[in-house]
C-alpha cells in the first residue's frame, strides 16, 4: 500500500478546489487550509519512517509498469523537503491569517497557496521529467497569481517581468525535454538514467544537460538571478516568505536530481560549470546584499547567496558535501521564511523599508530584535543554530574534492552574509530610539508567533542533528548511488 | 522532412526572440506565443516524422506515428494557453494602472 505517497500532492489540490467554493467563509477557509497543510506534514513524517524501514517508496499511477506510466518516487531527500515545505507553509499561513487582510482573503489567496504547495510537493515527488515540467507549471501559475494579487502598481510591474522570465525558462525546459526524448526516447527518470549510462553520455547528451542547467538556474536563481530581488520584494510579506522559502528550492532540488541521477558521467564538464556558476552566484549575491539599503532586497540577495552555497555542495559531489547541502537546504527553507517574516514585520511597524531610516527598534520591540539576531546567527552558521552543520559538511566535502577556490568563496560569503544582516541589525535595532512610546504601533502577538516558531525550529534543527542524521545520510546515499533509485523504480512486482 | 521543420522552428525562435527584446508589452506577449509554437513543432519533430497512420487503434494498420509527443504537445499547449491568457490580462491591468505599455516607463522608481 504505497498509495499514500500521492497524498502530499493530492491533499492540497483537493483542499484548494474545495476552498474555491467557500469564498465567503473566511474562517472556514483558514481552518481547512491549515488542516490540509498539517495533514501533509504529518503524512510526510509517516512516509519518512516507512522509507527508513523498507527503502524507497514508489507508486505506479494507474498500475502501468514503470517506463510506460507516470510514477511518484519518494526517497528520503524528496520526503524531507516535502516535510520542510509543509512546516514552512503552515507558519506562513499563520502569519497570513493576521496580516494579509480581507481583500486578499476574499480573492482566493488560501486556495492559491494550496495549489502552490501542491506544485512544490509534486515537483519533489515525481519520477518523470515531463511530469516535473507540469508540476513546475502548477507551482508557477499559482505563484504568478499570488505575486500579482492585490494589484498594486509595483506588484503588477514586477509580476509581469516574473511571468515573462518564467515563460522563457519553461520554454527552454520544453526544448530540453524534446531533445532528450529525441536522443534517448524515454522520459521516465530511472529509465533515462539507465539509457544515458548505456550510451555513456555522448557530447549530445552533455549539451542537453547544459540546457537543463540553464533552465534550473533560472528557476533557482543560480547566476541568472536578476529577476529575483524585484519579484520577492513586491508581494505581501507572507507571500514573499513562501516564495523565498519554496520556489528557488524546487529549482535547487531539480538540479540535484538531474545531475546526480541522469547526467553524472561527465563531471569534468557539468560539475565544473556548476562550480563556476556557484562561484559567480556567491560573488554577485554578496555584492547585492551589501550594496542595498532596502531590508527586503538584502534578504532577497541572501536567498541568492544560499543557492550558490548549496550548489558548491553539488559541484563537489562527495558524500559529505551532498549531506551538507541537504542539511543546508532544509535549514535555509526555515531561516529564509523567518527572515522574510521579520523584515516584513519591521517594514509594517515602521512604515519604512530602508534600514538607515529605522533606529533603536530594540527598545520598542525587544523580542523582534532578538529573533532577528537569532536568524542572523543561524544564517551565518554559528554553532548552536541550524546553519552550522551544513556549512561544516560542505566545507569538508570541498576539501575532499580539492576545490579550494569554492571553499574560500563559500566561507567568505558567510562572513558577508553576517555583515549584510549585521548592518541591518545595528542600524535598525540599536542606536537612538526614534519612536516614542506613545507613537509606537502595538506589535500584535499573532505577528510574532510565526517568527518565534521558526526561530525555535532553527534551534531545534541545530541541536537535533543526530535525530535527522539517518534520514539525511540515506538521502545522500541515494543521490550518490543512482542504482538504488533505478532498482526501486523497476522492482519486480 | 525533419530538416525543413527544424528550420521553420528556428525561424520562429528568431522572430520570437526579436519580438521579446522589443519595448512594447504586446509585442513581447506575441513573441512568447510564437516561442511556444516553435517548441511544439520541435516536440513533434523530435518524436520523428516517419510515415504511419494516426495513432487511433484500428484493424489492418501496421505502423502508427508516435503518440507520446502528441500527448506532450497537447499538455504544453493547454499550459501555454493558460499562461498567455493570464499575462494578457496582467498587461491590460498594468496598462490601466500606469497608462503605458512601454517597458522603459515601467522601471522601478524609489518613490513607490
Amino acid at each position: 500500500m504505497n498509495n499514500v505517497l500521492v497524498f502530499p500532492m493530492v491533499l492540497p489540490v483537493l483542499t484548494g478546489i474545495l476552498l474555491i467554493f467557500l469564498r465567503p467563509y473566511i474562517r472556514l477557509q483558514r481552518w481547512l487550509s491549515m488542516l490540509s497543510v498539517l495533514g501533509t506534514g504529518a503524512m510526510s513524517i509517516i512516509l519518512l519512517q516507512r522509507v527508513q524501514a523498507s527503502g524507497i517508496l514508489t507508486i505506479d499511477i494507474g498500475g502501468w509498469q514503470p517506463p510506460f506510466g507516470i510514477l511518484f518516487v519518494g526517497d528520503s531527500f524528496a520526503l524531507l523537503l516535502v516535510l520542510t515545505a509543509s512546516i514552512v507553509t503552515a507558519v506562513c499561513l499563520l502569519y497570513a491569517f493576521s496580516t494579509i487582510g480581507p481583500a486578499h482573503e476574499q480573492m482566493h489567496v488560501y486556495a492559491f497557496i494550496q495549489f502552490l504547495l501542491a506544485g512544490v510537493n509534486g515537483s519533489f515527488l515525481t519520477g518523470d521529467l515531463f511530469n516535473l515540467f507540469v508540476c513546475f507549471e502548477v507551482m508557477l501559475l499559482a505563484s504568478y497569481i499570488l505575486a500579482s494579487l492585490g494589484g498594486k502598481r509595483k506588484q503588477l510591474r514586477e509580476s509581469l517581468k516574473y511571468v515573462i522570465i518564467n515563460i522563457l525558462s519553461s520554454w527552454i525546459f520544453l526544448v530540453a525535454i524534446a531533445y532528450l526524448y529525441g536522443a534517448v526516447g524515454t522520459l521516465n527518470m530511472a529509465h533515462l538514467s539507465e539509457r544515458i549510462a548505456e550510451s555513456g553520455q555522448t557530447p549530445l547528451l552533455t549539451t542537453i544537460s547544459m540546457l537543463f542547467l540553464i533552465v534550473f538556474s533560472l528557476k533557482a536563481g543560480l547566476v541568472l538571478y536578476f529577476w529575483l530581488p524585484g519579484t520577492y520584494s513586491a508581494p505581501p510579506t507572507a507571500i514573499a516568505a513562501l516564495f523565498g522559502a519554496l520556489l528557488t528550492k524546487v529549482g535547487v532540488y531539480a538540479m540535484f536530481r538531474v545531475f546526480t541521477l541522469l547526467f553524472y558521467h561527465e563531471p569534468s564538464i557539468t560539475h565544473t560549470w556548476i562550480g563556476i556558476m556557484a562561484a559567480i552566484t556567491l560573488i554577485g549575491g554578496s555584492i547585492g546584499a551589501i550594496s542595498s539599503k532596502d531590508v527586503r532586497v538584502i534578504v532577497s540577495y541572501n536567498v541568492v547567496i544560499a543557492v550558490g552555497f548549496m550548489m558548491v555542495g553539488l559541484a563537489a559531489a562527495t558524500s559529505a558535501a551532498l549531506e551538507g547541502s541537504i542539511y543546508y537546504l532544509i535549514h535555509d527553507m526555515l531561516v529564509k521564511a523567518l527572515l522574510f517574516l521579520l523584515a516584513g514585520t519591521m517594514i509594517a511597524l515602521t512604515g519604512k523599508s530602508k534600514f538607515n531610516e529605522m533606529s533603536g527598534l530594540i527598545r520598542n520591540y525587544p523580542l523582534l530584535g532578538w529573533l532577528f539576531f537569532i536568524g542572523m546567527l543561524s544564517l551565518a552558521g554559528i554553532p548552536p543554530f541550524s546553519g552550522f552543520i551544513g556549512k561544516v559538511l560542505i566545507g569538508k566535502g570541498t576539501i575532499e574534492a580539492g576545490t579550494y577556490i569554492l571553499l574560500a568563496l563559500a566561507f567568505v560569503s558567510s562572513i558577508l552574509v553576517l555583515y549584510s544582516l549585521l548592518r541591518v541589525f545595528r542600524n535598525a535595532f540599536w542606536g537612538e530610539t526614534v519612536i516614542s512610546l506613545e507613537e509606537e504601533k502595538p506589535l500584535k502577538k499573532s505577528w510574532l508567533v510565526p517568527s518565534v516558531l521558526l526561530a525555535i525550529g532553527t534551534i531545534v534543527l541545530g541541536l537535533g542533528v543526530e535525530v535527522l542524521a539517518p534520514y539525511v545520510q540515506d538521502a545522500a546515499n541515494v543521490l550518490l548511488q543512482p542504482k538504488l533509485y533505478i532498482d526501486a523504480v523497476f522492482q519486480s512486482k | 522532412m525533419e530538416t525543413l521543420i527544424i528550420i521553420l522552428a528556428g525561424v520562429l525562435v528568431a522572430v520570437a526572440t526579436y519580438l521579446i527584446l522589443s519595448k512594447h508589452i504586446l509585442r513581447i506577449i506575441l513573441g512568447t506565443a510564437i516561442l511556444s509554437h516553435a517548441v511544439h513543432l520541435l516536440l513533434m519533430t523530435m518524436g520523428g516524422l516517419k510515415r504511419g497512420s494516426t495513432p487511433i487503434l484500428a484493424e489492418n494498420k501496421v505502423a502508427y506515428t508516435d503518440a507520446l509527443p502528441q500527448a506532450l504537445i497537447l499538455t504544453a499547449i493547454v499550459i501555454s494557453f493558460a499562461v498567455t491568457a493570464f499575462i494578457l490580462v496582467l498587461a491590460y491591468r498594468l496598462y490601466r494602472k500606469t497608462g503605458s505599455d512601454n517597458l522603459d516607463a515601467l522601471r522601478g522608481m524609489d518613490d513607490e
